[in-house]
């Protein structure tokens, strides 16, 4: 279990990117206030997954498009699946993650 | 099939949770594809290959099939349907698809009075007919077919086939006359000559010969053909015995709204061959697909709107082995531009018939690869290419108009994307839309330019039965709505935000898709009044640069047409220095761009820079190029240098919904390009200005045309204002000005914008002021960042592809 800090330092609808145990994770933080987590990097050309565009279900990669599924990483595009961390918020506002 | 494939589009609409269905069917069969029964007849396909639905599948979808049994009458006042068992059936909503039946012409002794037709003479319209003209085939010798349009001539070629000895018997001057122009008709009657069918025109059937048997048939001129079967294939008629006899409004068909409504009868639908239509009825497949659709959508209450408004008629098929294309009219009207090429050796015919600069009619004969372009072009009024012989040929090669069919499979399709037209043919088993095809294997997502083969490809694939994308005509994938009904609701409701736009018109559902084109459509409308939400834009529009490759960005500061000072190039060199610019390049629209600065540095670099964006990032007015126009050049007639400064000034920085890059040149030599630009300004001699729009020469190449030749800069100044407001306001998300000019034409635009007939012109003017007079520079954000971590880096980290420093 890692403490990212708080959830706050990610703007609603936004993403950022951690470095987390030697790993990189995208966390975004949805409209709804939910927060998923996947890992930063596009497989397909090393896009910033960080700086997607998202909704409640799918980040699209900036570089070229592709579709990821934020609750399960698998790509609607052809790609290979992002990898998907386990994300949450506690009481005091802390964004927590499981690698 | 019309009402079976009503029914199946019913269905999809949830129509079952909402109706118990029964159908009832003359036939004692499911139904089957009637067009498929002249393979059936030639041999090609068995019989169980043209059923469309098993007797199972109304089983499965709970639907009540009365197969052989006829509907006899309805009672509209009961709401009941009356069939041949005597037996009474309640409905809430009715729909008639009963069809065409054959067409017979008067002729003599073809009936007997009591014995019904002569044993020997036959009609082509159900699985029946068919059955019954091949056994008879079998064991008799030669045939007449009396008919020679479509349906006669797959008659006859179906029937050589069982070894008979065919005369083909047409009263027009030549074959297909519904189709085919004379000479098209005369090449295909040299072509089915060659088959070894007899043809016989202008010859009119008067009586059939032989009483006990068929013996032959007379014409009016007193000749007669000996023959032992005679088929009709004379044409058909819309099916309407039922809805006479029960008091619906006949003319030649059922006559119907554009909701396919019987006329006054609000729970009585008909569909298909049946039906007429403002005044057209129709005998092929694909009207009828429209108005199943349509019909569905209203049945099921899934579109109240839905509306049928005619369909332009298309056809591609194989006529007794020669190809045929044809539509729209067959005989040019004077005025018209008529292109005819001839090559009755081969059987080759192709001509094309042109009325104001749109296509209104082509006949292909022979040789029809070129189709699908001209399909496209008459369907939806595409420009044309100057040089006609390029509608009839391929010239050079392959470009988007290649057909389809003959690219071979392995053919790159989209050069971006590396998508092959046998990804794409595989794709299509899975989904049939365009969108749906080019979501999954990225064919068209890059520049864009194979869009129009992609789509032919799709719908080749499918067989025609590449499905209407209902999100074709909606701005974004995610709100369906048209951009007039989606600016409307905003305005009407009052929407400031992205997610305000979600939360009223798409179910609160958030759609990552189409937050860059609601994010660009809020902003022009409210201006300074949108509510800004970061997380809708692109990243691009979130730090005001270009993401590049490796996830760094570039920064492109304005310098207005291209013109710069000693003073700003030592700042760039020093910032370039300061911050180790990876490579430094001159922008092809006169700038100077900085790639590979590293996220977390853009504020400082815009700060040391001291210069405005550049915006060669955004969906959004982007530079004005310029020569060196009158001071210095010694051809320049007008000062382009200055007024297109003037022009960057006033419109910089403004969001559209494609990227606008424009020109000003100081003569017709055009070093600026102006003549391939989205607006282009080109001085003349006289001090006078020619404005181009809807110019392109990125991915696709496109000489802009001339919307005006103005007397001042003043007005060219006005009319930039005019074109790029009324370009902002009514063309699609992403769509460049060099589709949307075409697609208005140029004529119409020049009216609006400087004849200004609709009386709209104050309004864009003043529009366009608000939003000029709204403009800040993006980079000041850089010393005020808006949310937190706006320049975190999101690159993380691990080496990524480097881009190579030169």
């Amino acid at each position: 279990m890692h403490r990212l800090g708080p959830v706050t330092d990610i703007p609603v609808g936004e993403g950022r990117a951690y470095a987390v145990g030697g790993e990189q994770v995208a966390v975004f933080r949805l409209r709804g206030g939910a927060v998923r987590a996947v890992s930063a990097i596009c497989p397909h050309a090393g896009g910033p997954i960080a700086d997607g565009l998202i909704d409640a279900k799918v980040v699209i990669c900036p570089l070229h498009q592709h579709v990821y599924d934020l609750a399960t990483g698998c790509s609607s595009t052809g790609q290979p699946p992002l990898r998907v961390y386990e994300a949450r918020v506690d009481d005091d506002g802390t964004l927590l993650l499981t690698t | 099939m019309a009402g079976a494939r009503a029914v199946e589009e019913i269905l999809e609409r949830g129509g079952r949770d909402q109706y118990t269905i029964t159908m009832f069917g003359e036939e004692p069969y499911g139904n089957y594809n009637r067009i498929m029964l002249s393979n059936v007849l030639s041999g090609a396909e068995d019989e169980d290959g043209i059923f469309l639905n098993s007797l199972p599948w109304y089983a499965t979808n709970g639907i009540d099939l009365r197969a052989g049994v006829r509907v006899e009458r309805i009672d509209r006042f009961a709401k009941v349907v009356l069939d041949s068992d005597g037996n009474e059936l309640r409905y809430d909503k009715l729909v008639i698809a009963t069809g065409s039946r054959p067409f017979i012409p008067p002729i003599d002794n073809m009936h007997h009075p009591r014995r019904g037709y002569h044993q020997g003479v036959f009609t082509f319209r159900t699985i029946d007919d068919t059955r019954g003209m091949i056994r008879y085939a079998r064991d008799h010798e030669r045939a007449v077919v009396i008919g020679g349009g479509l349906l006669g001539l797959e008659a006859a070629r179906g029937l050589q086939r069982h070894g008979v000895e065919v005369t083909l018997v047409h009263a027009a001057g030549h074959l297909m006359n519904a189709q085919l122009d004379a000479q098209g008709g005369a090449i295909l009657k040299a072509s089915v000559e060659r088959l070894g069918i007899t043809v016989e025109l202008a010859a009119r059937t008067v009586a059939v010969e032989g009483t006990d048997r068929v013996r032959g048939v007379r014409f009016a001129d007193g000749r007669v053909i000996g023959c032992d079967m005679v088929v009709v294939a004379a044409g058909i008629r819309p099916n309407t015995t039922l809805a006479e006899v029960s008091g619906l409004t006949v003319e030649r068909g059922i006559v119907v709204d554009d909701q396919l409504r019987c006329l006054d009868e609000p729970d009585i639908y008909a569909v298909g061959e049946c039906v007429q239509h403002r005044g057209e009825t129709y005998g092929l497949v694909a009207p009828l697909w429209e108005q199943a659709r349509v019909l569905a959508d209203h049945v099921t209450g899934r579109d109240p709107h839905a509306a049928y408004h005619g369909s332009r008629t298309a056809t591609k098929l194989k006529v007794a082995g020669v190809d045929v294309a044809a539509m729209g009219i067959t005989t040019p009207a004077p005025g018209d531009e008529f292109v005819v090429f001839a090559e009755p050796s081969r059987g080759v015919y192709k001509s094309v018939i042109i009325r104001g600069d749109r296509l209104v009619g082509a006949t292909l004969l022979g040789d029809v690869a070129k189709v699908g372009y001209l399909m496209q072009a008459f369907d939806q009024g595409l420009p044309l290419p100057q040089e006609r012989v390029r509608l009839l040929f391929d010239l050079g090669g392959p470009s988007a108009e290649v057909s389809a069919a003959e690219l071979a499979p392995e053919a790159q399709v989209c050069n971006c994307n590396g998508v092959s037209k046998a990804t794409l043919v595989k794709t299509v088993e899975t989904t049939k839309t365009l969108s749906g095809v080019m979501e999954r294997t990225r064919a068209g997502k890059g520049c864009g330019s194979c869009k129009a083969l992609v789509k032919q490809i799709v719908d080749w694939a499918a067989g025609g039965a590449a499905e209407e994308d209902p999100s074709a005509n909606w701005y974004v994938p995610g709100v369906p709505l048209s951009k007039p009904d989606l600016i409307a609701a905003i305005r009407e409701r009052d929407l400031r935000s992205v997610s305000a736009v979600f939360d009223a018109l798409a179910g609160g559902e958030e759609d990552a898709k189409s937050k860059m084109g609601l994010v660009s459509l809020l902003r022009m409308l409210w201006g300074d009044d949108y509510v800004d939400e970061r997380g809708a834009r692109f990243i691009n529009d979130r730090v005001h640069a270009n993401i590049q490759r490796d996830g760094t960005f570039s920064v492109v500061p304005q310098m207005k047409g291209g013109v710069t000072t000693p003073e700003q190039l030592r700042r760039i060199a020093d910032v370039a220095d300061k911050y180790a610019v990876p490579m430094v390049k001159l922008t092809g629209g006169q700038r100077i761009d900085l790639l590979g600065i590293r996220k977390e540095d853009l504020p400082k670099v815009w700060a040391d820079l001291d210069m405005p964006s550049g915006y060669a990032y955004g969906k959004s007015m982007r530079t004005v190029k310029t020569c060196v126009g009158s001071d210095y050049c010694r051809f320049g007639v007008g000062d382009s240098t200055a007024l297109g400064i003037a022009i960057e000034t006033r419109f910089q920085g403004l969001e559209s919904p494609g990227k606008m890059k424009l020109a000003v040149t100081g003569c017709p030599r055009n070093c600026a390009e102006a003549y391939v630009k989205d607006l282009g300004v080109v001085a003349i001699d006289g001090g006078r200005w020619e404005i181009y729009v809807g110019g392109a020469a990125g991915a696709h190449i496109r000489k802009g045309d001339l919307l005006a030749t103005v007397d001042t800069p003043d007005e060219v100044m006005r009319l930039t204002g005019r074109f790029l407001q009324y370009y902002r306001e009514h063309a699609n998300w992403l769509e460049r000005t060099y589709a949307f000019v075409p697609r208005l034409g140029i004529e119409r635009l020049r009216a609006l914008i400087v004849e200004d007939c609709d009386g709209i012109g104050a309004g864009l003017d003043e529009r366009m002021e608000a939003a000029v007079a709204a403009y800040r520079d993006p980079w000041k954000e850089g010393q005020d960042p808006t949310v937190p971590g706006q320049f975190r880096t999101a690159l993380p980290l691990v080496p990524l592809p480097r881009v190579p420093v030169r």
